[in-house]
C-alpha cells in the first residue's frame, strides 16, 4: 500500500465511522423525530445540515470544472444555486414551517383540501427526487472506485449500507447531525487545496480575493483574470470572462429555473420543518446559505486557477514557436495518473511528441493552427471533474490533502443521498401510507413503516445507480426543472392566494410538469429512450426551439404555465372553503391562534 | 387579532417582500446578466465588475437580503404583537 492509499483509507474510515457512532446516538424514537428531528434543531446547526444537504457531489467534484471550461457562463449555477434561497427564505420556509407538519404533500393536500393534490403531489416529489439521487448514487460509486482500488459496485453498496445505518436509525434526527459532520469535512476538503493555490498563483491565501489579484509570476503586472483571458483566448478558445451559455436570454431563464427550482426541492424544504420557531426558520435560510456561500464564492477561484495551471502545463512557451507546446515524455506525473483513469487522453495527431491543446472548432483561429503544423486538438478529453480531483496534486500538495478530498467527495454525495432518501421515504409512509390508504395506523407502526420504506428507498436507489439510465449524466439539472414547474408554484400560491382552489392548484402541477418533461423530451428522447426524440424543424421546432432556450433551462417557463393555467381553472371553479382561507390566514402570522392546536 | 391588525401586518410583509425581491433581481439578472457588458468595462481590483456580480457579489448580496429579511420580520412581529412566545 502506497503512503497515499493509507492516508485515504485511514482518513475515509474515520469519517465512516464517526457517521456511524451519530447513527447510535442520534436513534429516533417517534415519528416526530424520524421526519422532522423532533423540531428541535438550533437554526444555526440546521443551516450547517442544510449547506451539506444541499451541496451533492455535483457541488463538489463537478461544478469547479463546469466554472473552468465555462467562464463566465457558468455563472448561471452559482447565482441560481444560491439565489434560490432568498425565495426560499422569504417565500416559504416560514410559512411551512409554521404549517407546522411533516411533508411537502401533506401541507399540499390540506392547503387544498384535497386527497388528488397531494398524491400530485407525492408523485412530482418522487419524480424530482429520483433524478436527484440517481446522479448521487454514481458519485458514490465513482469516488470509492477512482480512489480506494474497489470496484464501482463494491463502492456503491459500501456507501448505501452507510446511509441505511444512519438513515434508518436515526430517520431526520440522525440525517440531520451527520449532515453537520458531513458539512465540516467537506468544506474543509474543499477550501484547503484552494488556498494553498490561490496562495502560489496570486500570493493571496484568500480565494474570494486572490481570483480578483494580480498573476504573482508577472510581478504585478497582470490580473488573475487577465492572464487567463489573453491565455486561453491566444489558443482560440472563448474570453473566459466575457464568454455566454447560450444566449443572455438562455442564461436568464436557465439562472430563473435554478432558483425557483432550488426554492421547490422538497429535500432541502423539509430541512426548516426541523427548527423550533417561524423566525428561527428565516435566519436558518441565512446560516444555510452563509455555509453555502463559502464553498460557492470558492469555486469560481478554483475554476480560473485550475483552468490557468492547465494551460500553462501543456503550453510552456510561446504559441506557436517549436519548442512552445510541451513534450508528451515531458508530462507530470498527476498526468499520468490521470490518463491510466481515461479522464484525461491524448492523441498525437501531427506526430511531433508535443502536445496541443487548442479550440479547433474556432474558424478564426483555424489558419493559424494550419501554420504553425498542428492537425486538431490533441487533448481529445479533459474531463471536468479533474479540475477538483486533480487540484491538489497539480498544486504538489501533500497527500493528506488528497485522501481529505475524497472524503470530502464522499460526505457531498452521501449527505444529499440521505436527504434525499429521507423525502421519498416520509412521502410514502406519511402521505400514501398514514394518509391515503391506511389512515387507522398507530404511532409505532408508523414509524415501523417510515423504516421499512427507507430500506426500500434505498434499495431502489441503489438499484438504480448499480444500473444507471442511460439519461444518468444530465439528470440533476433536469431534478431542478421538475421542481420549479410543479412544486414551487403550487406552495407559493398556497400562501400567498387565499382564492386559489384545488382544481386550479392540480391542474397548474399537471400542466407545469408536462410542459416541462415534454420539452426535455423533444431533445432527449420520449423517457430519455435514445431515436425517440421529435424535434421538428419543419415546424420551427429545431434544437432549443423555444426563443434558444436549452431543455434545461425549461424550468422556469414550466413554473410560468403552472402560474398561468392555475389562475385560469381556478377563475372559472368554486372558491376554497371558508376554513381553508383561515388556514392560509394563520399560517401568515407567526403566533399560534388561540384554540389552534400545535402539531 | 383583529382583521385589520392582520391585513396590515401581511401588508407591511408584502412590502418588505417587495423591496427586498427587487434588490434580488436587479443584483443577479440585472447586474449580472442584463447589464454585464458595460460593467465590464469597469475594474474593480483584478475584476471585471459584471463578471464580479455575476460570480461573487450577488452571492454576498443574497446573504445580506435573507439576514435583512430575517431581523426586519422580527421587528414586524412584535410591534404586532404575533412573534413566537
Amino acid at each position: 500500500m502506497s503512503n497515499l492509499d493509507i492516508w485515504t483509507y485511514t482518513i475515509v474510515g474515520a469519517t465512516f465511522a464517526m457517521y456511524i457512532g451519530i447513527a447510535i446516538w442520534a436513534r429516533a424514537s417517534t415519528t416526530g423525530e424520524f421526519y422532522v428531528a423532533g423540531k428541535g434543531i438550533h437554526p444555526v446547526a440546521n443551516g450547517m445540515a442544510t449547506g451539506a444537504d444541499w451541496m451533492s457531489a455535483a457541488s463538489f467534484i463537478s461544478m469547479a470544472g463546469l466554472i473552468a471550461f465555462e467562464g463566465y457562463g457558468a455563472s448561471v449555477f452559482l447565482m441560481g444555486w444560491t439565489g434560490g434561497y432568498v425565495l426560499l427564505a422569504l417565500l416559504l420556509a416560514p410559512y411551512l414551517r409554521k404549517f407546522g407538519k411533516f411533508t411537502v404533500p401533506e401541507f399540499i393536500g390540506d392547503r387544498y383540501y384535497s386527497q388528488t393534490a397531494r398524491i400530485v403531489g407525492v408523485i412530482c416529489l418522487i419524480l424530482a427526487s429520483i433524478t436527484y439521487v440517481i446522479g448521487q448514487m454514481k458519485g458514490i460509486g465513482v469516488a470509492f472506485s477512482r480512489f480506494l482500488e474497489v470496484s464501482y459496485d463494491m463502492g456503491l453498496y459500501i456507501g448505501m449500507g452507510i446511509v441505511a445505518v444512519y438513515a434508518v436509525l436515526g430517520g431526520m434526527k440522525g440525517i440531520t447531525y451527520t449532515q453537520i459532520a458531513q458539512y465540516v469535512v467537506l468544506i474543509l476538503a474543499y477550501t484547503i487545496p484552494a488556498i494553498f493555490i490561490s496562495l502560489s498563483l496570486t500570493g493571496n491565501p484568500v480565494p474570494q480575493i486572490g481570483l480578483g489579484g494580480s498573476y504573482a509570476p508577472s510581478d504585478g503586472a497582470m490580473t488573475l483574470l487577465g492572464k487567463l483571458d489573453a491565455v486561453v483566448t491566444d489558443l482560440g478558445f472563448k474570453e473566459y470572462t466575457t464568454q455566454v451559455m447560450g444566449s443572455s436570454l438562455n442564461m436568464f431563464v436557465y439562472t430563473l429555473s435554478l432558483m425557483i427550482g432550488t426554492a421547490g426541492l422538497p429535500h432541502v424544504i423539509i430541512r426548516f420543518f426541523t427548527v423550533p420557531t417561524v423566525s428561527a426558520a428565516r435566519y436558518s435560510a441565512g446560516w444555510a446559505l452563509v455555509f453555502i456561500a463559502l464553498l460557492y464564492t470558492t469555486a469560481p477561484a478554483v475554476g480560473a486557477m485550475a483552468r490557468l495551471n492547465l494551460m500553462d502545463t501543456i503550453q510552456v512557451g510561446p504559441v506557436g514557436a517549436e519548442d512552445g507546446n510541451l513534450a508528451y515524455a515531458d508530462r507530470p506525473e498527476w498526468f499520468k495518473k490521470w490518463e491510466t483513469t481515461g479522464l484525461l487522453q491524448f492523441e498525437d495527431k501531427n506526430d511531433d511528441g508535443r502536445i496541443q491543446y487548442y479550440d479547433d472548432q474556432n474558424p478564426e483561429f483555424a489558419a493559424k493552427a494550419e501554420s504553425f503544423g498542428w492537425k486538431g486538438n490533441e487533448m481529445v478529453k479533459v474531463d471536468r471533474d479533474i479540475m477538483v480531483l486533480a487540484n491538489p496534486e497539480i498544486a504538489g500538495l501533500p497527500n493528506w490533502v488528497i485522501a481529505l478530498v475524497v472524503a470530502g467527495g464522499l460526505a457531498a454525495a452521501l449527505s444529499t443521498a440521505a436527504g434525499l432518501l429521507l423525502a421519498i421515504s416520509s412521502s410514502i409512509s406519511h402521505d400514501l401510507l398514514k394518509g391515503v390508504f391506511m389512515k387507522g395506523i398507530s404511532e409505532k407502526a408508523e414509524l415501523t413503516a417510515s423504516r421499512v420504506s427507507m430500506i426500500a428507498a434505498i434499495l431502489v436507489a441503489g438499484y438504480l445507480g448499480l444500473n444507471p439510465p442511460g439519461f444518468a449524466a444530465g439528470t440533476v439539472a433536469i431534478a431542478f426543472g421538475l421542481a420549479a414547474s410543479s412544486i414551487f408554484p403550487v406552495l407559493m400560491m398556497g400562501i400567498f392566494n387565499k382564492k386559489m382552489n384545488s382544481a386550479g392548484a392540480i391542474a397548474g402541477m399537471l400542466s407545469g410538469i408536462t410542459v416541462t418533461l415534454l420539452y426535455v423530451f423533444q431533445h432527449k428522447g420520449i423517457f430519455f429512450i435514445p431515436g425517440t426524440e421529435f424535434l421538428a424543424p419543419a415546424l420551427g421546432m429545431g434544437p432549443d426551439w423555444f426563443l434558444g432556450i436549452s431543455p434545461n433551462a425549461f424550468g422556469a417557463i414550466g413554473a410560468l404555465v403552472n402560474f398561468a393555467v392555475a389562475f385560469a381553472v381556478a377563475k372559472v371553479t368554486a372558491p376554497p372553503p371558508e376554513h381553508i382561507q383561515h388556514l392560509v390566514e394563520d399560517v401568515r402570522v407567526p403566533r399560534a391562534s388561540s384554540g389552534a392546536a400545535s402539531h | 387579532m383583529t382583521p385589520e391588525n392582520r391585513s396590515a401586518y401581511w401588508k407591511a410583509n408584502l412590502r418588505l417582500l417587495a423591496g427586498l425581491l427587487t434588490v434580488w433581481f436587479i443584483v443577479s439578472y440585472g447586474l449580472g446578466i442584463i447589464l454585464v457588458e458595460p460593467l465590464n468595462t469597469i475594474q474593480i481590483g483584478g475584476y471585471p465588475l459584471g463578471f464580479w456580480f455575476a460570480q461573487q457579489g450577488s452571492i454576498y448580496i443574497f446573504l445580506v437580503l435573507i439576514f435583512t429579511y430575517a431581523i426586519s420580520m422580527n421587528g414586524l412581529d412584535k410591534k404586532f404583537e404575533v412573534d413566537e412566545e
